[in-house]
């Protein structure tokens, strides 16, 4: 098996693909879609350095960007999530016992925990990004429905990632 | 100082957060004064390489749609000029004659990239700066318009689709030559409205619009849909129509790149009377 930082590096790649080939071209209820690249930023071990998320997450957001065409909205929506991120995790393990290197999925946080965990960042990167692409709020009913119907969706897509990858990441 | 160096180094997070962010939303907010500089859209060498072998591979699978669609048009454009006998094996023939001055000529490209599900979509073509394109030329299919060259590589180039906040098309409607400008206003991408038409121009389901021939990048006449409905807007003294597209912009796999070859003396000529038009 590979390293762990290494299983990193092709999810990066792998998510990037799944994300510019396949679910961008995903078009359900009007026009909203799908951001399963977010997977990434979610899933890093607990105690990552903050640079390091920093960073990672806004290479993650330019790659999309050069491959979407949306300036570099996806980068700032991205560096966002990752800045959040911190304080969502002592949210929601505040009552659990973590060394530090574990990685966010079901057994460690128990279902109910990573799904909040999970809605909670995509929630918030899903507005940066939506507001940001309209960059106005003329169009603030419809943006808010587009921004709900993603957040479902993307949410269904991590966490059947989540599934997939629990036991390559477990270890 | 010292006491900075601390101040720094334990909010690091926080400062290197803000430093990301503001590089972010600057590339966003300046993109539209140097587009070209940068290398974050599909055209880059890298995502326009993706697209294109990811293309190759996907567009077997549309071959004989394709087939169909290309034998279509080469149908209407063969009736339409039974008199152009020239066969050439070129991408673009230009004719010189002193009676007729060309105006538009033609090159086409293949679709290797396309979105409808976002507020602006955008298309990437599989022709560059070294094929001739250039920003501001037009792209559209047989039986439509498709959008507006943006930013070009010296292989690729990418367009505004007609599906982008910034798209505003000077439209006619063909049996009563009324102009108004039609936009996306971002909820179906099968339709889109078309505004400024005066109120006493009487209007039924089904009339055609074509473009108008003013803008400075598409010819006259292109199919554009026909109309769904109409109504006076709240606030407003004019009719805004919704118009049935008639190319379904999430079908299409290849296009024509329109260039004008006039664009530039009727930009300057229209500039030097009213330069902010």
């Amino acid at each position: 098996m590979l390293r762990i930082h290494w299983r990193f590096v092709v999810l990066f790649l792998g998510l990037v693909f799944v994300q510019v080939l396949l679910l961008n071209n995903v078009l359900l209820g009007g026009y909203a879609s799908p951001q399963v690249y977010v997977l990434f930023v979610l899933m890093l071990p607990v105690n990552v350095p903050g640079w390091l998320l920093l960073f990672s997450s806004f290479a993650l957001g330019l790659v999309v960007d050069a491959f979407s065409d949306s300036l570099a909205i996806h980068t700032a929506a991205t560096v966002f999530m990752a800045f959040c991120r911190p304080a969502m995790i002592r949210f929601f393990t505040g009552n659990m016992v973590l060394q530090g290197q574990e990685i966010p999925s079901f057994s460690i946080f128990g279902s109910f925990f990573l799904i909040l965990y999970s809605l909670v960042l995509i929630f918030l990167h899903h507005i940066s990004l939506f507001f940001l692409e309209v960059f106005n709020f003329g169009e603030f009913v419809q943006t808010l429905s587009r921004i709900i119907i993603s957040t479902g969706l993307t949410l269904v897509f991590v966490i059947i990632g989540f599934a997939l990858l629990d036991r390559s990441f477990s270890n | 100082m010292r006491d900075l160096f601390r101040f720094i180094q334990r909010y690091h997070f926080f400062f290197l957060f803000l430093l990301f962010e503001t590089v972010a939303i600057s590339l966003t907010a300046s993109y539209q004064y140097y587009h070209q500089a940068f290398f974050i859209h599909s055209a880059n060498i890298v995502s326009a390489k993706v697209y294109d072998t990811f293309d190759r591979v996907t567009s077997y699978l549309s071959l004989q749609k394709v087939n169909r669609q290309l034998l279509d048009d080469n149908t209407r454009l063969l009736n339409k000029q039974r008199k152009n006998f020239v066969i050439t094996d070129t991408d673009v023939f230009i004719a010189h004659d002193s009676i007729y001055y060309r105006k538009f000529s033609y090159l086409h490209a293949q679709v290797i990239n396309n979105s409808v599900n976002r507020r602006d979509n955008y298309i990437t073509l599989n022709k560059g700066s070294i094929h001739g394109v250039a920003p501001d030329m037009g792209v559209i299919a047989g039986n439509g318009v498709m959008g507006i060259v943006r930013n070009v590589s010296s292989h690729y180039s990418v367009a505004m689709s007609l599906l982008h906040s910034d798209m505003l098309l000077s439209v006619r409607i063909h049996k009563n030559d009324h102009i108004g400008s039609l936009q996306w206003e971002g909820t179906n991408y099968r339709e889109a409205h078309m505004t400024y038409i005066p109120p006493h121009v009487e209007l039924a389901v089904g009339d055609t619009i074509v473009t108008s021939g003013y803008s400075v990048v598409f010819p006259e006449n292109i199919l554009i849909g026909t109309i769904k409905d109409w109504e006076i807007r709240r606030g407003e003294t004019f009719y805004t129509a919704t118009i049935d597209l008639a190319l379904d912009l999430n079908k299409i796999s290849y296009a024509y790149i329109v260039k004008n070859l006039m664009q530039e003396e009727q930009k300057d000529l229209e500039l030097s009377v009213a330069p902010d038009m």
